[in-house]
């Protein structure tokens, strides 16, 4: 394919690539080059590879393997609320770690709601800590975006195939085998690999959830090289380590994920007639239902206790909150920049090596591009000053993977289906961009900035290593009040931010779609 | 218009400020939020130094040691505030610290003789619990008890590690016994001190590793007086949390001055209900109403500073032993 004309050059994109890998190795770089010598890895740190290892393999497999029926339901059903819902059930992924924990415990912690309902018919209290707890709390975290991110997948069928797919007679056993497994074996895989790496640098989460220190990810192993032995050039090594693991599971994912593409279609509404049946709709019902009573019952925790805690928020926390914005809207404008020239440039043909720089984003450490950055900037400048563009950036790279996810599928459709005639027509480069990917690609664009957006008022991040009073974002000021015993007013700030995050979501989102399809 | 205003206070603060020298002091992040002492310290200190008094945060204690062992001698540090007993051997060890010269009566339960480091503050760890709750009375009790606690990972808290050396300075040889009695207790290991205290709210467990001082906050910002720290009859484990002046600083007079004003009357007045701490020098007005209904340890324990790191990473290696089965 790459030999062929094509309506768009790579360079671009190829080049935003090797600028995002260059900064983040440059960042593991930075810090092995600072290393006084330390120990090398020892048997703790390998039984923390395992563990994270395992915890993330299970994570990814569940969030997967629950979001298909999931997305299936909402791709076979149109019902009021449902757009709310979609963006609704974004919410999980967005929320800062400490806000989501406290969350899912006030539903199924050892005095959450669950255990109490239980109590009063004298079973035991839920028992939550421990690996179940981890698979349990990364679920919550992800299914939401697995969701989002398979049910793009059924979208992509064209409508015309389920049409035809009727006219011929195929029962909903025929449909799954001719259209529903092929586009799942493209998709999944890819999306397996972004919930795996996710869950690769997840820390607060294990440990807390995991029930102590049986529960130490690789994370945790960095944090403890870097604060508590200051030994850097294992917290660079754990940090390659986690690097391998993500680039492994990328390339497994690119391999698997082969399969030619799903064709064309007109765009025509969706209509399903094999979905009809009573027991195809109490299923659909049973599970979407299911999700939502899952996904939306810690976030309503979140707002019960967060709403007496809004009047309480000092003028800094508003503050915050407009950081917090400006870094979002930044952040969300470096990834477009970087994410849509990467999707264009695996459209024709340089899939592999740009798939796996966008993900390194996730697959290393925060920690650790935060000290690479902060070395890196140090002789330049004054960190601190540049708090908040550097976690703008950070963010971004962090996006990248899931933006790029987004973006793929739907930059392949384009330029397989309207790359040949705009070629003929001599409109490939500027014109083609402007007026035929971009446009076509609008929906794609608005969910990837939405995502973007909210991940990064949500994200913590590296703001805690470079920040001072003045240049807080609010999750920071959350963890603030908290350690100041505030409570109360911490979860007014997490309600607040739940908002701000959510509004930024739909926004973006629904500023990019012309139809209620996704 | 609030952001005008802002604006405008920005500029003329960097008006004003042009010639006054700068003070850099790195602290943690909990000291500089609007709830800490930072905004009434900043704001004493700059009254009288005749300079800018600059607070840069950098996560806890043990963040801001690596934070300044990665910045070196080309540090912008002038002040390091907030380092613990636990840490200060190690930094004494980096070379990046120059020696004190403040004299002052400390009122602190052991004896204070540091050349490089002055003390600002002090508390002791404790299980914190409703106060209807009958607690029990040691470790031992604790660990037969059907009580449920959550503490913090000593790898990357500060409350963490300080409960890791209260047990080893307790039982010694023993400690490895006693974690694997309180194994059972324990409901989950958080990552930070804020975590825990918030599943303890939230009533996931009966005890959380806190500060005898706890309880003060309730009692005195919310007056709520249903919280209570557990007497535990080993002695509790000291927290005395120092400062230190950096030997490459280019202010270093405007150093000094700091080091004794934090030992100075502005200074140990806001320590009490801003950090929620014992000041290290207790003011001329007392404590404020509400820290005598604190309970009161019979004995101090605290590893000294220079056994502290063999002792920490002994008690750390029994503590993953006893809790990872």
């Amino acid at each position: 394919m790459a030999g062929r004309a094509q309506p768009v050059t790579p360079a671009p994109g190829v080049g935003a690539a090797v600028l995002v890998a260059a900064l983040i190795l440059g960042t593991l770089v930075a810090v092995a080059l600072r290393a006084e010598g330390g120990r090398g890895l020892g048997p703790a740190d390998w039984a923390a590879v395992r563990f994270t290892l395992l915890q993330a393999a299970l994570s990814a497999l569940f969030s997967v393997a629950l979001a298909v029926p999931v997305a299936r339901a909402l791709a076979r059903r149109r019902f009021a609320g449902r757009r709310v819902l979609i963006v609704l059930l974004g919410a999980p992924f967005i929320l800062p770690v400490i806000v989501a924990v406290l969350g899912l415990l006030a539903v199924f912690g050892r005095s959450g709601w669950i255990s109490d309902a239980l109590g009063l018919v004298g079973v035991p209290p839920v028992q939550i800590y421990g690996l179940h707890g981890v698979v349990l709390a990364h679920v919550f975290f992800n299914l939401p975006l697995a969701t989002r991110l398979i049910l793009q997948g059924w979208q992509e069928i064209p409508a015309e195939r389920f049409r035809l797919a009727a006219q011929l007679g195929a029962g909903p056993r025929a449909i799954r085998r001719l259209l529903e497994y092929p586009m799942l074996a493209q998709t999944v895989p890819g999306v397996m690999a972004v919930v795996f790496a996710i869950c690769l640098t997840s820390f607060a989460v294990a440990l807390t959830l995991g029930g102590g220190p049986r529960a130490t990810t690789i994370e945790l192993a960095i944090y403890q090289a870097f604060r508590f032995d200051f030994d850097l050039g294992r917290a660079a090594l754990l940090g390659c380590i986690q690097i391998a693991l993500t680039g492994a599971a990328a390339l497994a994912a690119l391999s698997v994920a082969r399969g030619d593409g799903l064709g064309d279609g007109l765009d025509r509404p969706l209509q399903r007639w094999d979905a009809l049946s009573r027991i195809a709709l109490g299923l659909d019902t049973l599970v979407i239902a299911l999700a939502v009573l899952f996904l939306l019952l810690p976030l309503a925790a979140i707002i019960v206790a967060g709403v007496p805690g809004l009047p309480l928020l000092p003028v800094s926390v508003l503050v915050a909150a407009g950081n917090s914005v400006v870094v979002a809207g930044l952040s969300t404008l470096l990834l477009l920049l970087l994410a849509v020239p990467m999707a264009l440039a695996v459209a024709v043909g340089w899939s592999q090596g740009v798939e796996l720089a966008g993900l390194l984003g996730l697959a290393v450490s925060p920690l650790v591009i935060g000290t690479g950055l902060f070395v890196i900037i140090r002789p330049l400048a004054d960190p601190t000053a540049l708090a908040l563009p550097v976690t703008a950036l950070v963010n971004a790279l962090m996006a990248l993977p899931f933006a790029l996810r987004i973006l793929v599928p739907s930059a392949r459709q384009v330029v397989d289906r309207h790359g040949p005639l705009a070629v003929s027509l001599d409109m490939a480069g500027m014109p083609f961009l402007r007026r035929i990917a971009v446009p076509r690609m609008r929906a794609q664009i608005g969910f990837a900035a939405g995502l973007t957006a909210a991940l990064s008022m949500g994200d913590l991040g590296v703001i805690a290593l470079f920040a001072d009073a003045e240049r807080a974002t609010l999750p920071l000021q959350v963890y603030r009040l908290m350690g100041a015993y505030r409570m109360e007013a911490a979860a007014g700030a997490a309600l607040l931010l739940l908002i701000l995050s959510v509004a930024l979501f739909w926004i973006l989102d629904r500023g990019g779609r012309w139809h209620a399809e996704t | 218009m609030k952001y005008l205003v802002f604006a405008a206070g920005v500029i003329s603060a960097t008006a004003a400020h042009a010639e006054l020298p700068e003070l850099t002091v790195y602290t943690y992040d909990s000291f500089v939020s609007d709830w800490g002492p930072g905004p009434v310290i900043e704001a004493e200190f700059e009254k009288t130094c005749g300079c800018d008094l600059k607070l840069v945060a950098a996560g806890d204690g043990a963040s801001l040691l690596a934070r300044v062992r990665l910045e070196g001698a080309r540090s912008d540090a002038d002040v390091v505030l907030g380092l613990d007993t636990n840490l200060t051997a190690a930094a004494t060890e980096t070379g990046l610290f120059a020696p004190h010269a403040v004299q002052a009566d400390f009122d602190l339960p052991i004896d204070w003789s540091d050349e490089i480091f002055v003390p600002y503050d002090w508390g002791y760890f404790a299980f914190v619990h409703e106060a209807d709750v009958t607690a029990p009375v040691n470790f031992r009790e604790l660990a037969e008890s059907e009580m449920r606690i959550v503490i913090q990972d000593p790898r990357s808290s500060t409350p963490g590690l300080g409960l890791l050396m209260w047990v080893k300075a307790a039982y010694g040889a023993q400690a490895g016994d006693i974690w694997a009695g309180l194994s059972d207790n324990i409901v989950t290991v958080t990552k930070g001190w804020s975590e825990a205290y918030g599943l303890f709210l939230e009533g996931e467990a009966d005890m959380v590793l806190s500060y005898t001082t706890s309880p003060a906050y309730h009692l005195i910002a919310e007056e709520d007086a249903s919280k209570a720290a557990a007497l535990f009859d080993e002695g509790h484990y000291l927290q005395i949390e120092v400062a230190g002046k950096l030997a490459a600083t280019d202010q270093p007079d405007l150093a000094d001055a700091f080091l004794e004003f934090m030992v100075g009357e502005a200074f140990q007045s806001a320590i009490p209900t801003t950090n929620w701490m014992y000041p290290a020098v207790t003011p001329a007005s007392g404590l404020p109403d509400g820290f005598e209904t604190l309970v009161q340890p019979d004995r101090a324990l605290l590893v000294p500073a220079a056994e502290a790191p063999s002792v920490r990473d002994e008690a750390l290696a029994e503590w993953l032993g006893a809790l990872s089965q």
